[in-house]
């Protein structure tokens, strides 16, 4: 079970959350081509690592995070809100 | 004193309270305080069970849960619980319990001609002799083989089992696992520093090692009394941590005592979800075996088993006994014993010299140095060891038990599943577990530290880390106070020096004829390690699923290590290359009982109640679970389909009443709420006038259909949108994903008003006529209030909104007033409907009545369908973005031939239809071209109706095809319709 920091509650149980999937898929422009959306609605990179994604406080404050997190040990090393940058590193905890 | 074994007062056991139980029928008595597995051995008791595999005789191998033998039936009000382990099982009046895996009975077993035959039964031997002929293996050899292996026999029995356990969450700063040396020493400093501490120890009471050592009681004792003193610290004895997960959460298991079980109304189990910031492993070391021929005789046991059973319950496990070890610790056994007046049959130590074989011989304990045990004699019992020394030359050595000790490793399996990297310590001949200090630290014999002063000093030097870590270092040093409770408490008391002591030699096995087990649960030999490396599985992983090798409920934690040696060995490389199998959840075996928690029968999930529930219930209605929600099904306790047709028929014919607050319902508010909705539906609703209500299909990203409902224009920047029962949740969270993410620069807000809304949709010709003597400030003519319209208004005297929308095809109003005054709206309804007939109907009514209509609900709209497979391709727009635009036009979603929605009623009206049954063409009636979504009895006409989706339906409607129901053993001729087979005008809503 994941503890996420949520900036708006504190620290709070995965089950409070909801996830949302890779943060970095960026919708494609309004009317943009078939292929585009095909990419973002289908294909994702399953990275060992650190990975950037969204996470909905639905049973908290409703709040939309973006976290990044590595996919083996689970350590988080960001959260943000959805506008927010996060930080550059992706070296291995 | 009971029982032959009984020499002496044991630190747990209360020689005034003698204790009745039974083992396989025969009465015993043992003391308070004893384990199953202590007044066993007590009572001369040496054979316990028979093997997994071979059924050879087994019995008492250790004192703690690492036990891979004494595994034991325990029959109790409740039925059999298979699988105890006697050495942690808290002896009880009454207690039966019975031994496992024989049959006809222990002394005679039939089947221990396996053990005969074993030499033909190595490992992957089912996998190999099994084969021919194809279906033999499921239904022949597999239930034999399992008749013949297996361990205890599992009975139903979740009736009696299920309800007593429950689940708790604790919060603390610092988990410590063990209260051993390590662990008190360490709770002593973390607990002094003011942090919040707990201390779980699996054991029934703390102490672990220092319990053992007579010089170690003072230090002890102040220390546990130091600990119950401080507020911020609790101790769990008799709790067994589980498990780590990220994060710092940790589970634990808590066993209740039958005292504390008769306080807490049965409990017999607590699971604990512990929330942490770090924790600290001081969960000790695991005494390991030797693999030598016949090391599984009832009788062979670990010389620290032999140490526990003597201090902590005064039992000497044999009046001769003949030690084997190759180290200093294993040695404590044998001066407990010779003090105790045990004479010692010798020590047989691998190593050519040691301190603790000179100190032995001072004592007068004959030591024999350089030399193994090379088999064992006796087939129930031990009754003689062949020894040979360095120079080849054997003896026979009488004795009644051989206590082994091939060295202690660390008890590694939650370092390992918190992340831990394991390093091979030649030093002590074992890994040693490096735990990621984010995580916390490893203190004691955990880490290899041997020696309770060593441990003891070491707990307390990583407890200091763990504050630095937790950067409370610096604030601890100035709030002396609280430190100074630790330091007087415990500095005015140095715990005993640790003797001087040789190295361990490392010996894993001793070659000769006769099985040398490396698992003694699950029958696993030095030989079959070998073979699997033979036939390739050089891997540990590989040789442990290949041989099952640790794959027990004990996990092979003694004969682990021994394993790998012999793998190594095998392979021809450094133990350290080899290392060993991953430990799995959990660390011990636990009931699913305790797992479930409360959570089972009516309590297995929420259940969410209508706020007119108490209404319906009083107006005779059945409930349904739809989701979470019980929804009044039919307000009848008859079974049929006539008290629904007369409710269905109330609507058609007069007017009737139904509860539709389980929708979900979202007020979106704000500047660019209509921006907003057109981008989440298909359709648009920037276009809507203030105070009208349109129907909306959403679709997710890929094109498919998500959910449909109406949305109502309240106010210019104000909408309200409700969704079906069951998505309510999913689209909320669809809308407050899209307006954070890809619409965050829009001007608008989302509230989930569901609850705080009870609706009533009130359908039926008559519907105007009743709802006009109750709802005020709204003008309900035809012209007035139109259908599709939406306005505030009172009702029966409550602020509320009227919404002419229809589900069942009737002219139909949908009444909301806060959830509060639901049942004030509910009566006045109630009330005013009497003169009118008016009859409250259930789902199980509505569903008749929508599916002659041709109304969709979540059997159709399953995540497969798309808007133009149910026939709402036509809703999408051309102009503008919204979620699924691009993927819905993907042609293949679009394909002449997918399954569409179609309306069928049978050619023989006297047939029913069912749910689920497949649509066929009488010539390839074995091909499916489609199904049946939802079917119902007819309202207005004979006979029944049903939706189905159809490939190519819509071309189809006017054919004729057979619908089939193999599971039924039915099939019949049905006429392909229009979805809508009910006022396809639509007529009676707009009347």
């Amino acid at each position: 079970m994941l503890r996420i920091p949520c900036p708006w509650c504190g620290e709070r149980d995965e089950i409070e959350f909801r996830y949302r999937g890779d943060a970095s898929c960026r919708r494609p422009a309004d009317g943009a081509a078939l292929e585009d959306f095909i990419s973002y609605a289908y294909e994702r990179v399953n990275p060992f690592g650190w990975h950037c994604e969204w996470w909905l406080h639905i049973g908290g404050c409703g709040q939309l995070l973006k976290i990044v997190r590595h996919t083996m040990t689970h350590e988080i090393r960001f959260v943000g809100a959805p506008g927010d940058e996060p930080p550059p590193g992706g070296e291995s905890p | 004193m009971r029982g032959p074994g009984r020499i002496g007062r044991g630190l747990l056991t209360d020689p005034d309270r003698p204790i009745a139980f039974r083992f396989d029928g025969r009465r015993m008595r043992g003391l308070a305080g004893d384990t199953l597995a202590s007044a066993l051995l007590a009572n001369g008791r040496r054979l316990i069970g028979r093997s997994f595999k071979y059924h050879r005789p087994r019995g008492i191998v250790t004192a703690g849960p690492e036990e891979p033998c004494a595994l034991v039936d325990v029959i109790g009000a409740a039925g059999r619980e298979p699988n105890c382990l006697a050495t942690m099982l808290a002896l009880e009046e009454g207690l039966t319990a019975e031994s496992q895996n024989r049959w006809p009975s222990l002394a005679l077993d039939a089947l221990a001609l396996n053990g005969a035959l074993s030499r033909f039964l190595p490992a992957g031997f089912y996998y190999k002799t099994f084969m021919a002929p194809e279906w033999g293996w499921e239904r022949l050899y597999e239930p034999l083989i399992r008749r013949a292996a297996g361990l205890g026999r599992l009975e139903p029995q979740v009736s009696a089992h299920a309800a007593p356990a429950e689940t708790v969450h604790d919060h603390a700063d610092v988990l410590i696992v063990g209260a051993g040396a390590a662990g008190l020493a360490a709770a002593c400093r973390l607990g002094a520093s003011g942090l919040a501490v707990i201390l779980a120890e699996q054991d029934v009471t703390l102490g672990g090692g220092a319990l053992l050592d007579p010089r170690w009681s003072p230090w002890r004792e102040r220390a546990r009394g130091l600990l119950a003193r401080l507020p911020n610290l609790r101790s769990l004895p008799h709790t067994t941590v589980l498990d780590a997960y990220s994060q710092g959460v940790f589970a634990a298991l808590e066993k209740l005592s039958s005292q504390e079980a008769r306080r807490f109304g049965g409990l017999r189990e607590r699971l604990r979800i512990v929330r942490v910031e770090r924790v600290l492993l001081a969960t000790g070391a695991i005494e390991r075996l030797i693999a030598f021929p016949r090391n599984d005789v009832p009788g062979v046991m670990l010389a620290g088993a032999a140490l526990g059973y003597l201090r902590r319950y005064g039992v000497a496990v044999g009046r001769r006994p003949v030690f084997f070890l190759n180290s200093d610790e294993g040695y404590e056994a044998a001066f407990a014993l010779h003090e105790a007046g045990v004479p010692c049959a010798g020590v047989i130590d691998a190593r050519a010299s040691s301190l603790a074989a000179d100190r032995a011989r001072t004592l007068g304990i004959e030591v024999e140095t350089g030399a193994v045990v090379q088999t064992v004699h006796g087939r129930a019992a031990v009754r003689a060891v062949t020894v040979v020394d360095r120079d080849g030359r054997r003896r026979r050595l009488e004795a009644d038990c051989l206590l082994v000790s091939g060295g202690y490793s660390p008890a590694t399996s939650l370092a390992s599943q918190a992340g831990a990297a394991l390093h091979w310590d030649p030093a002590i001949a074992a890994f040693t577990p490096d735990l990621p200090v984010t995580v916390g630290r490893v203190a004691g014999a955990a880490r290899g530290v041997f020696g309770l002063a060593a441990a003891a000093r070491d707990g307390e030097r990583e407890a200091a880390a763990i504050l630095e870590d937790l950067g409370h270092g610096a604030a601890l040093a100035q709030s002396a106070s609280s430190a100074t409770v630790a330091a007087t408490a415990l500095a005015g008391l140095e715990p005993p020096e640790d003797r001087a002591a040789t190295g361990i030699d490392a010996i894993w096995e001793v070659k000769g004829r006769g099985p040398a087990f490396v698992d003694l649960q699950n029958d696993v030999t030095a030989a079959d390690v070998r073979l699997a490396h033979r036939e390739g599985y050089e891997h540990v992983e590989h040789m442990k699923r290949y041989t099952t090798h640790g794959m027990g409920t004990d996990q092979g934690r003694i004969g682990g290590l021994v394993g790998s040696a012999i793998l190594a060995q095998a392979r021809g490389v450094p133990l350290a290359e080899v290392g060993q199998s991953k430990p799995r959840p959990y660390t011990q075996p636990v009931p699913l009982a305790a797992l479930a928690g409360g959570e089972v029968r009516e309590h297995y999930r929420p259940k969410r109640r209508l706020p007119l529930h108490a209404c319906h219930e009083a107006a005779g209605a059945s409930f349904v679970a739809t989701g979470l929600w019980l929804r009044p099904l039919v307000y009848s306790r008859e079974n049929g389909w006539e008290a629904v047709l007369k409710e269905a028929r109330a609507v058609r014919e007069s007017v009737g009443i139904t509860d539709v607050s389980s929708l979900g319902k979202i007020d979106v508010q704000g500047a660019d709420a209509a921006r907003f909705l057109d981008f989440i539906y298909a359709n648009r609703f920037s276009t809507l006038p203030v105070g009208r209500a349109r129907y909306g299909i959403m679709l997710r990203e890929d094109g498919m259909l998500f959910d449909d409902g109406t949305t109502s224009r309240l106010g210019l920047q104000h909408f309200l949108v409700t969704t079906t029962t069951a998505n309510a949740g999913a689209v909320l969270e669809h809308l407050e994903f899209h307006r954070q993410s890809v619409c965050a620069g829009l001007d608008v807000r989302l509230t989930d008003v569901s609850d705080q809304w009870a609706q009533l949709a009130v359908a039926g010709p008559r519907s105007r006529e009743l709802i006009g003597s109750i709802v005020s400030e709204l003008d309900l003519s035809n012209g007035a209030f139109p259908f599709m319209a939406a306005a505030p208004a009172r009702i029966a005297g409550i602020a509320g909104r009227v919404f002419r929308i229809s589900f069942s095809g009737e002219l139909a109003y949908e009444l909301a007033v806060p959830a509060s005054e639901a049942r004030k709206a509910w009566s006045a309804l109630l009330e005013a409907g009497r003169p009118f007939g008016l009859v409250p109907y259930g789902l199980d009514a509505l569903n008749t009545l929508r599916i002659e209509k041709g109304h969709v609900t979540g059997a159709e709209l399953n995540g497969n369908t798309t808007a133009d497979d149910l026939g709402f391709g036509r809703m999408l727009k051309s102009e503008g973005e919204f979620i699924g635009r691009a993927l819905a036009r993907r042609p293949g979603l679009a394909a002449p031939d997918r399954l569409q929605l179609v309306g069928l009623h049978p050619l023989d009206r006297t047939r029913r239809l069912r749910n689920g049954a497949h649509l066929v063409a009488a010539e390839a009636p074995e091909s499916s071209l489609g199904y049946v979504t939802s079917s119902s009895p007819s309202v207005t006409r004979e006979g029944w109706v049903g939706l189905a989706l159809l490939a190519g339906g819509r071309s189809r409607i006017g054919q004729q095809l057979l619908l089939t129901s193999p599971i039924h053993g039915e099939r019949l001729e049905v006429q392909i319709t229009s979805p809508v087979s009910f006022d396809p005008e639509n007529h009676r809503v707009r009347a």
